[in-house]
């Protein structure tokens, strides 16, 4: 076996500079002010406390969460790739409760919509996994497909039967007052969904490593054939089991969004989250504690992305260059560390 | 009723061409033993590529500029799949993320932040003599865009390369067995890049074809999944050119289903066609992934 050559960190680095200088220069050669674009990302994202707390923060619960689910999943060789179609349904699933539940008191009803997010979202990831148990199907393409069907599902909820009662808008009616998580102060739109993101990192990270079944996930992550020959695992139970936990994360990523965020369902709900996800947890290096730092900087990156777009018109798409080039330096530089036993039967 | 099975034949071909071409591409890099996920953001990249080539060159430099562009691409997953011996899923997803990006970002930035209604050169269907005339199928088959009789010249093509020449038996060895074919004296990277190049030209090719044979204009994310329905159909079609010439035509004929039931009349909603290939394709992999066999050495990460 040869080993890729050392360098290779360095020459991917140098390329990915080349690629973000490249773009920075093409987008000063069409007119726009990149000073002020950078200015407008720092404001946007870590300017003021108002910032912080309602743009960077807020932008950030989804991330943690959905990149925790990654990180659960690909800690036990599995390739979620779906978390964005498993957030869509639990924000689906969470907006059909939080819609209809008139009259239930908050203490009842919160946790009701964020269980139905994380079984919509749990039941998305079901599919792609019972596709790979029962017929081999490599899991990359089937959450992906499932992402674009999730999409039409919401396009077709959204315009259809969850539809607002005057039937002019495509998006739901607004999920009651008692549906909506609480908020950190009259002042902010922090609210009580940042502290449950964070917790469940914790309680992740802690189950990961102190667990049995934990030391199970790891152990298949780490080498399936192994873990079945050496530990008597049953493989196929731990990574079904990782695929359902990180898609109902992820589905409760999405019943989050919807009860602490919009307070309603619409196309476009998630501008990506489940793909900025994987970015959000290879930069953690599949650490589930970490994930809340990554998830901080890459909602802090979104917001000012938003604020750049807003106030120099700079597409914040261009987070997409950003993130994709992260992910390809540290996919390189950790070739070993995420190399799962993925080769279809 | 014919007039309407012509219809159904023609969106048939047409849904299928750049799906053949994609596909035809991936299978030669799959049978090098890399997965490269990242056909979906080639597909995208040479989309855009045939935009801005089709706006200063016309419809030949646009296709040139979307095989290009679908080149650069795939060199940038080639660099880290192949060169650094990266994990290639993660790799793929990767530079899916940047195809999206960057040309989203490139788009706004040559053509405006709203993308004012481009108008570019396309080329209409042209007819083949003779064959074209044929009841039913000939217009179906024979009144097409020039880049559909391109891959109709390269299905037998890449069939007749992999399977009836000393590189096309290399190119299988290094998907089987990438030591033994290093052992034989084949040289495995040297192979996987130009796989991976010959893949990314087909990618391209199939970009601009959606912008240049059918759309007319570029939409951001027009690729929409195509690249993942293509290897999909790399699967079903049983890693055989041929089997992917007939597994195109099927998820061909599965979205012009949706064109069908609406000259028909039917008031179902939209989105439920829209999903349509999306569901055939995961039918279509319960249905034949376990049962062929993938080469043995697909996205392994193990070297020469």
């Amino acid at each position: 076996m040869t080993v890729a050559w050392r360098g290779s960190r360095w020459i991917a680095g140098g390329l990915i500079a080349v690629i973000v200088v490249g773009v920075a220069t093409l987008l000063r050669a069409s007119g726009f002010d990149v000073g002020s674009a950078v200015e407008a990302l720092v404001r946007g994202s870590l300017g003021s406390w108002y910032a912080i707390g309602s743009g960077t923060l807020v932008r950030a619960t989804p991330l943690i969460l959905t990149g925790l689910a990654v990180t659960v999943a690909f800690r036990a060789g599995v390739f979620n790739i779906g978390a964005e179609g498993q957030f869509l349904v639990g924000a689906a699933g969470a907006t059909a409760v939080g819609v209809s539940a008139a009259g239930v008191p908050s203490i009842v009803l919160i946790p009701i919509t964020l269980v139905v997010g994380a079984a919509a979202g749990a039941f998305w990831a079901w599919i792609a996994a019972a596709l790979r148990a029962r017929f081999h199907v490599l899991e990359v393409i089937s959450t992906i497909m499932l992402n674009f069907i999730a999409a039409y599902l919401v396009s077709y909820l959204v315009r259809g039967p969850m539809q607002e009662p005057t039937h002019i808008y495509p998006q739901t009616a607004s999920i009651v007052a008692a549906a909506r998580l609480p908020r950190f102060g009259a002042t902010t739109q922090l609210h009580a969904g940042f502290a449950l993101a964070v917790l469940a990192c914790l309680a992740s990270s802690w189950a990961i490593s102190h667990t049995a079944g934990g030391f199970r996930l790891r152990a298949v992550g780490a080498n399936p054939h192994a873990a079945r020959a050496a530990g008597q695992i049953d493989v196929e139970r731990v990574t079904t089991r990782a695929f359902l936990a990180s898609g109902a994360l992820a589905g409760v990523a999405g019943a989050i969004e919807v009860c602490g965020v919009t307070y309603a369902l619409y196309e476009n709900i998630s501008p990506g989250y489940g793909y900025t996800a994987i970015a959000v947890a290879l930069l953690a290096r599949l650490n589930a504690a970490a994930v809340i730092a990554t998830g901080i900087a890459f909602g802090a990156l979104e917001a000012g992305a938003s604020a750049m777009q807003r106030d120099a018109g700079v597409p914040s798409v261009v987070v997409s260059v950003v993130e994709a080039a992260i992910i390809l330096v540290l996919v390189a530089a950790d070739r070993a560390r995420f190399r799962p036993d993925v080769t279809p039967a | 009723m014919s007039s309407v099975a012509t219809a159904f034949l023609e969106a048939t071909v047409r849904t299928a061409t750049p799906l053949a071409i994609a596909a035809l591409g991936e299978v030669v890099v799959e049978r090098a033993g890399i997965l490269n996920i990242s056909l979906e953001g080639v597909i995208l990249t040479g989309a855009f590529g045939a935009l801005v080539g089709a706006t200063h060159w016309g419809v030949l430099g646009g296709y040139a500029a979307g095989v290009g562009a679908g080149v650069l691409l795939a060199l940038v997953f080639g660099l880290f799949a192949i060169a650094f011996r990266a994990d290639q899923i993660i790799t793929g997803t990767a530079v899916t993320l940047l195809a999206a990006g960057l040309t989203g970002t490139l788009y706004r930035a040559l053509y405006g932040a709203t993308g004012a209604a481009l108008s570019i050169p396309t080329t209409g269907p042209t007819a083949i003599p003779w064959v074209s005339s044929l009841p039913v199928i000939g217009s179906g088959f024979f009144y097409q865009p020039p880049v559909t009789y391109v891959a109709y010249a390269f299905v037998p093509a890449v069939w007749w390369w992999m399977y009836r020449t000393h590189a096309g038996l290399a190119l299988r060895a290094i998907g089987e067995a990438p030591s033994a074919a290093t052992a034989a004296g084949i040289r495995v990277d040297r192979v996987r890049w130009l796989a991976v190049v010959f893949g990314g030209a087909m990618g391209g090719l199939a970009g601009g074809t959606l912008v240049l044979a059918q759309a007319g204009t570029f939409v951001e994310g027009m690729s929409a999944g195509r690249g993942f329905i293509a290897i999909a159909i790399v699967v079903v079609g049983r890693w055989n050119p041929l089997g992917v010439a007939l597994a195109a035509l099927l998820f061909g004929a599965a979205s012009a289903f949706q064109f069908l039931l609406q000259a028909l009349g039917l008031a179902l909603p939209y989105q439920l066609f829209l999903g349509l290939p999306y569901v055939l394709t995961l039918a279509a992999l319960a249905g034949f992934a376990g049962r062929v066999r993938a080469p043995a050495a697909l996205a392994s990460t193990d070297g020469p």
